[in-house]
């Protein structure tokens, strides 16, 4: 992290801008419950940090560049979180998505269990679409490189 | 029979447009829905969901199959947008044998 990017509006931009954005979707992602915003708002702002970690460090770098293939499978995840915990809350002797019967902390109060279980569900929600959007970004570059090679 | 296609999209169209005379207005307070849903999901949301947010207990609680299927529209969106950019060759039906080079 010692190394320039080339110049010092790319500098700021990463040393700032990316940390920040990630910290802050990581916000919006936890307090989406009792405050604006959610899932969907945090998946696409910690998509877009990890595009302008693309777009600043380019091709060469191995830390933000993903596979076509394990964003695919990262988005599907992301909706299997989701649906694992409507099982969850099956095996848990209630009816699909009733947070109230999630099978731990069953001690605690009820609201807290939902409180969990819309915790649960946004982080699935967040990671679908932030997968998506890396990989949209990824089909494009992917296919005007093959574009330029072709002709 | 795109005539037939064509006719029978503007009977539906028709029948859509003329139906909206009778949907209730925008914040009618006599219709349906804001006469039992909404004030309890306003009265009681916090106890149930445990959420002080109304519109993240309706999205992801009450509404929590709804959004699930929203989740999965987007993962299928994701993966046609691959299939559908990326020259990869997976679910397309070749028109001749030797298109592919």
């Amino acid at each position: 992290m010692k190394q320039p990017f080339g110049g010092i509006l790319l500098n700021l931009a990463f040393r700032i801008l990316v940390p920040f954005t990630l910290v802050y979707s990581v916000y919006i992602l936890i307090l989406g419950e009792s405050s604006p915003g959610g899932g969907f708002q945090a998946g696409v702002v910690m998509g877009f940090g990890i595009v302008l970690a693309r777009l600043v460090m380019g091709e060469d770098s191995t830390l933000f560049n993903m596979r076509l293939r394990t964003s695919l499978i990262g988005a599907g995840v992301g909706t299997f979180i989701y649906t694992v915990t409507g099982w969850l809350t099956l095996a848990g002797g209630g009816k699909f998505l009733d947070y109230g019967f999630l099978p731990f902390f069953r001690n605690g109060p009820l609201h807290e269990l939902h409180g969990l279980g819309i915790l649960l569900i946004e982080t699935g929600v967040t990671v679908c679409v932030m997968m998506t959007i890396l990989n949209i970004m990824d089909a494009v570059v992917r296919r005007s490189e093959d574009d330029g090679s072709a002709e | 029979m795109r005539g037939f296609v064509i006719t029978v999209l503007a009977l539906l169209t028709g029948l859509f447009c003329s139906n909206v005379t009778f949907l209730p207005a925008i914040g009618n307070p006599d219709s349906p829905p804001n006469q039992h849903v909404t004030p309890v999901y306003i009265a009681q949301s916090e106890l149930d969901t445990g959420s002080p947010n109304i519109v993240t207990g309706t999205l992801a609680d009450y509404r929590g199959f709804d959004t699930m299927w929203e989740t999965t529209v987007m993962f299928l969106s994701g993966v046609t947008a691959t299939l559908i950019l990326s020259r990869s060759t997976m679910g397309r039906r070749p028109e001749k044998e030797d298109d592919y080079e």
